[in-house]
């Protein structure tokens, strides 16, 4: 089961996985907040042409449909919702100084080999082809978990959150040909909303602790001091 | 059948009246009357499945059957009391002037979104829309919980919407992972559908259920409140307003374990092995035995019936993952009790908090002097919460020791030293409070207290007896999960 | 017959050097609205270096005057490996390509040690920063290439490009790493913006040409030389590697001829993206360097795990 013996569709989705990983492990390393947003269209795109692929390849039009939302959703209007709050609030120029870079590098491989780890019994029943896939999926679910813990700035934190959502929408087009036309517009939607929410949140953020860097959220305590 | 559609249409309606028609001094009592119709036509529908027991609406998007149904009823009630006891509660805010009409808007709107999306959740018979509306939960009361805007709501708002959004989302990767499976099948179709899976739940991959299961668990978990996901419950209860608390506590976090355990149904079905109910079993027992010791130290009273509101989900969850019959009917029943009494707690603790003007425990204080229904009623909700016979809460509890001597007599020891822990933990707190010295200036507020006597009645009631109708439910319902009847 | 044509190939890759140095020139001129000279000119460089006699420092040791031979020879020796125009040569069979990395590597020693012969201030500075940035370069190098190697199951440049050539077109995720890779080196090692500026002598930031800074006449041009031969070396490697259609598998005139047209397409198209490169992007500080490469490090390493993991059954 070589790659070479594989069909084109394939090798292109295969393609799509590795630098959709590679998306993700450059937005962990990541300190300056407009590359990342960048970072995180160009991650946008893949998913696009990903859902694009699969809807020719299957002939399915109603992935077309999905591939137009992500590309509105994830590559315009997201990025450019993000975009305008950095520079809205001269955060642009900072560099995130990220602490134990190389750590948080070596603990995204780790991450990664723990995603294969977990899904290893899947092989038994299906090529290892969707293994790939799920298993660069869950990675970037994972990776953006870790650059949300990695970084304080709110807006870092909004960019992994919509990436663990790339991460499982990447997932579902490519393992099984994209959810149901009703699931994916309720995701889609959910998706929407929690972008909208997020800009009155960094309002609201700002407002109150005139900075949107979240380490300084921390009035809660687990238990009262 | 036609009733499921007016369950969900008249919550949608209120969303747009609500959102168009602005903040008027009888928004309140509208609210009251659209939750009141909706609990009709929420027993409507109860009255169609009695004597059908299950049914699936033409096209299968959704599906009734004796587990969800009283489910549904119960969110009805819920959120119809909840509702009653809100009116006076926010014009009282707004009166204090931390409110604007603006807010109190987006309140009532979003109170109707909330309402929707738990009606979604339960009926609907799609996994995927069961996310969808589990995420549209969050969205809905995320912004409620930020609704007095400051510094320490928005922090709270903020930790709920990140740390639920990023556990859904594993969610959803486990729903994906179960579409999965059945796509592989092949020849199944409408594959996300329960109904479906169910029935073919013994062709399914049992290796790729289990893993999807660890990503449900975590995913509904973090809405459920299980330890070590728990960290937002405590401050979105504290920090947003108490009608909030009281319907997040009574029903979001039971329709989370709804979801899980429906998924759980299919992880039975397709492999036979107790994998699913260990991990359950497992969270179930470490929440609960981590969140009665944090009851001993809090000081915020919203913050102390979180924490209670933490054990008792954790008990639920670990009564389940027994998955015995008895066990199974003890978390059902445990399931409505807690959640009645739980929202009756929490109306009274926001009536009492607002009587002090002050959510800070050390300074209620003396209730029972000032106004003795509020006392009174914190005190009985607090003895029921406890697990005090003749109480509901206390037949359940007493049905899941009994079920894990059965099961596992070797954590039973574990099970009673927490509830001893969690009753000296809430009586600590409690007893200064009722009836302690009465403080300056304190003075009695309006006050409607019927949602709290009719819920405490109730499970009263359900500790002394079960209706009829409502045993059958359970039975049925623990037929459905475990897969024999109760005794 | 295949000896004479293995030959010939080796004279072509030195002939045509300066010709695509030129041309590359020639191209950012174009971009940044320059007047563009010649495209022949470093040619005519060339011969009016060879001309002139070289000036020696007083004190420089016979390893000064005697590296710009070691280096120019060691680059040609290099460039019998690389196929240019045919596969299945005999020179390129009778080494691999980590006998070729070997060869660049032995004529940066070469360099480093004749920028510190001479004891001036900005020749041991260069050379510390050659090997700095060579050091972290060459794993880099070496990972893209296994990628290569380990598809093809052989480290014969030669063999692993008719391999390529044979299977027809195969989307790879691990050669888009390891093409990234190979260009982020290639950039580093041929001392192109933003690594090193080679159209500078700015003191502070100067690499390669801090190095040859005391060198003069047809020392300096055989220097030069062997720096174009290896821009277009690694240009040859992208290109035919990554690209490798229209090699010519045969030894007849057609093929070849054939072979050589394409060649030339392919590293004019690959000098105007560098030259669009060069004109877009800043020259970066030396403490940024290391970041860079071990990016592109990340990316061969990338490249070699998604092969392994990707591409091959269990």
């Amino acid at each position: 089961m070589n790659i070479g013996h594989q069909d084109f569709y394939t090798q292109a989705i295969l393609s799509m996985a590795a630098l959709v990983g590679l998306t993700s492990f450059l937005m962990l390393g990541q300190g300056r907040l407009l590359r990342l947003i960048f970072v995180f269209a160009l991650q946008g795109v893949l998913l696009t042409v990903t859902t694009a692929l699969t809807a020719y390849s299957l002939d399915n039009h109603h992935l077309y449909i999905s591939a137009v939302l992500t590309l509105v959703l994830k590559v315009m209007f997201i990025p450019w919702m993000l975009r305008r709050q950095v520079l809205l609030m001269n955060i642009h120029r900072d560099i995130e100084a990220l602490k134990n870079n190389t750590i948080i590098m070596l603990g995204g491989a780790s991450l990664m080999v723990f995603s294969y780890y977990v899904l290893h019994p899947i092989v038994q029943t299906s090529s290892t082809i969707m293994l790939n896939a799920l298993a660069v999926s869950l990675s970037v679910v994972l990776l953006g978990m870790l650059l949300m813990i990695s970084h304080r700035q709110a807006v870092a934190h909004v960019v992994g959150f919509m990436s663990i959502e790339n991460g499982l929408f990447f997932a579902a087009i490519v393992a099984t040909n994209g959810m149901p036309m009703v699931v994916e517009l309720g995701i889609a939607f959910d998706v929407l909303v929690a972008a909208v929410l997020f800009g009155i949140f960094f309002f609201h953020i700002r407002t109150s602790i005139d900075s949107l860097d979240v380490d300084r959220l921390n009035r809660l305590h687990e238990v009262d001091k | 059948m036609i009733a499921v559609y007016f369950v969900l249409l008249i919550p949608f309606g209120g969303i747009v009246f609500f959102a168009f028609a602005g903040h008027k001094a009888d928004t309140g009592k509208l609210n009251v009357r659209f939750n009141a119709i909706c609990l009709l036509a929420t027993i409507w529908l109860a009255i169609n499945v009695l004597d059908q027991n299950t049914i699936l609406s033409s096209g299968k998007a959704f599906l009734i059957d004796p587990f969800n149904v009283y489910l549904i009823v119960l969110t009805a009630f819920v959120g119809l009391t909840t509702s009653i006891f809100s009116a006076p509660y926010m014009a009282h805010e707004k009166d204090l002037g931390k409110l604007t009409d603006n807010r109190l808007k987006l309140y009532y709107s979003m109170y109707q979104g909330f309402m929707l999306a738990m009606y979604l959740v339960l009926t609907t018979n799609n996994m995927g829309v069961m996310w969808v509306a589990m995420e549209g939960a969050t969205l809905a009361t995320v912004l409620l919980v930020s609704l007095y805007r400051t510094p320490e709501s928005i922090e709270a708002a903020w930790k709920y919407f990140i740390l639920c959004g990023v556990g859904i989302a594993q969610a959803l990767f486990g729903t994906i992972l179960l579409y999965y499976a059945a796509v592989q099948v092949g020849g199944i179709e409408n594959s996300l559908l329960w109904s479906v899976l169910y029935e073919n739940a013994n062709k399914l991959n049992p290796e790729i259920l289990e893993i999807a299961f660890v990503f449900m668990l975590i995913g509904y978990g973090t809405k459920i409140g299980l330890v070590p996901l728990h960290n937002w419950l405590p401050d979105a209860h504290s920090e947003g307003p108490t009608p909030m608390s009281a319907v997040l506590s009574g029903l979001l976090l039971n329709d989370a374990l709804y979801a899980v355990v429906r998924n759980k149904m299919l992880v039975d079905g397709a492999s036979h092995s107790e994998t699913a109910g260990h991990l359950m079993m497992g969270f179930g027992l470490l929440s609960f035995l981590v969140a009665v010791f944090f009851l001993h130290r809090q000081k915020d009273i919203k913050r102390l019936f979180s924490y209670s509101s933490i054990e008792h989900m954790g008990m639920m969850t670990f009564a389940f993952g027994i998955g015995s019959s008895l066990s199974t009917f003890a978390a059902l029943l445990h399931m409505t009790v807690h959640s009645l009494t739980k929202s009756a707690i929490f109306v009274t603790v926001g009536h009492a908090s607002q009587v002090a003007g002050t959510q800070s425990m050390s300074k209620i204080r003396g209730l029972i002097k000032t106004q003795p229904r509020i006392g009174w009623g914190l005190l009985i909700g607090t003895i029921a919460i406890a697990g005090f016979p003749p109480f509901g809460v206390f037949t359940s509890e007493f049905l899941v020791l009994l079920a894990t001597m059965h099961s596992y007599p070797w954590l039973t020891p574990l099970l009673l030293l927490g509830i001893g822990i969690a009753f000296a933990g809430l009586f600590r707190h409690l007893q200064p409070m009722v009836y302690g010295d009465k403080p300056e200036g304190q003075l009695p507020i309006e006050a409607n207290l019927w949602p709290v006597m009719i819920h405490l009645a109730l499970v009263l009631w359900l500790g002394l007896a079960i209706p009829g109708f409502l045993a059958n439910w359970f039975s049925q319902a623990t037929i459905l999960i475990s897969g024999s009847a109760p005794l | 017959m295949s000896w004479l044509i293995a030959i010939l190939q080796t004279l072509l890759f030195v002939a045509l050097a300066p010709l695509l140095a030129g041309w590359l020139k020639w191209c950012k001129c174009c971009l940044q609205n320059r007047k563009a000279p010649s495209l022949f000119q470093p040619y005519r460089d060339l011969i009016k270096l060879t001309k002139k006699q070289p000036v020696v420092a007083g004190h420089a040791s016979w390893l000064f005057t005697i590296a710009p031979y070691i280096i120019f020879s060691a680059t040609v020796l290099a460039a019998t490996v690389v196929p240019l125009i045919a596969v299945d040569l005999p020179t390129s069979a009778s080494a691999d390509v980590i006998v070729m990395v070997g060869f660049f590597a032995f004529a940066r020693f070469f360099l480093a040690l004749a920028g510190l012969d001479i004891g001036t201030a900005f020749g041991g500075m260069g050379s510390s920063r050659e090997m700095t940035i060579s050091s972290l370069a060459e794993p880099a190098m070496l990972m893209a290439i296994f990628t290569l190697t380990m598809t093809a199951s052989t480290t014969n440049l030669s063999v692993a490009i008719s391999h390529v050539l044979n299977e027809g077109l195969v989307l790879r995720p691990s050669f888009v790493f390891a093409l990234f890779a190979l260009m982020l080196v290639a950039i580093a090692e041929t001392g192109r913006v933003p690594v090193d500026n080679p159209v500078t002598h700015l003191e502070l930031t100067m690499i390669h040409e801090a190095m040859i800074l005391e060198y003069s006449g047809r020392h300096l041009a055989l220097i030069e030389w062997a720096s174009q031969l290896k821009l277009m070396l690694y240009g040859v490697l992208v290109a035919n590697i990554f690209f490798p259609w229209g090699i010519a598998e045969t030894f007849s005139l057609q093929t070849l001829g054939l072979g050589l047209l394409v060649i030339l397409g392919k590293l004019a198209v690959l000098a105007i993206f560098l030259a669009v490169s060069e004109t877009l992007v800043a020259k970066m500080r030396m403490f940024r360097v290391q970041e860079y490469l071990g990016f592109a490090y990340l990316l061969g390493l990338l490249g070699m795990l998604s092969h392994i993991i990707l591409e091959t059954s269990r």
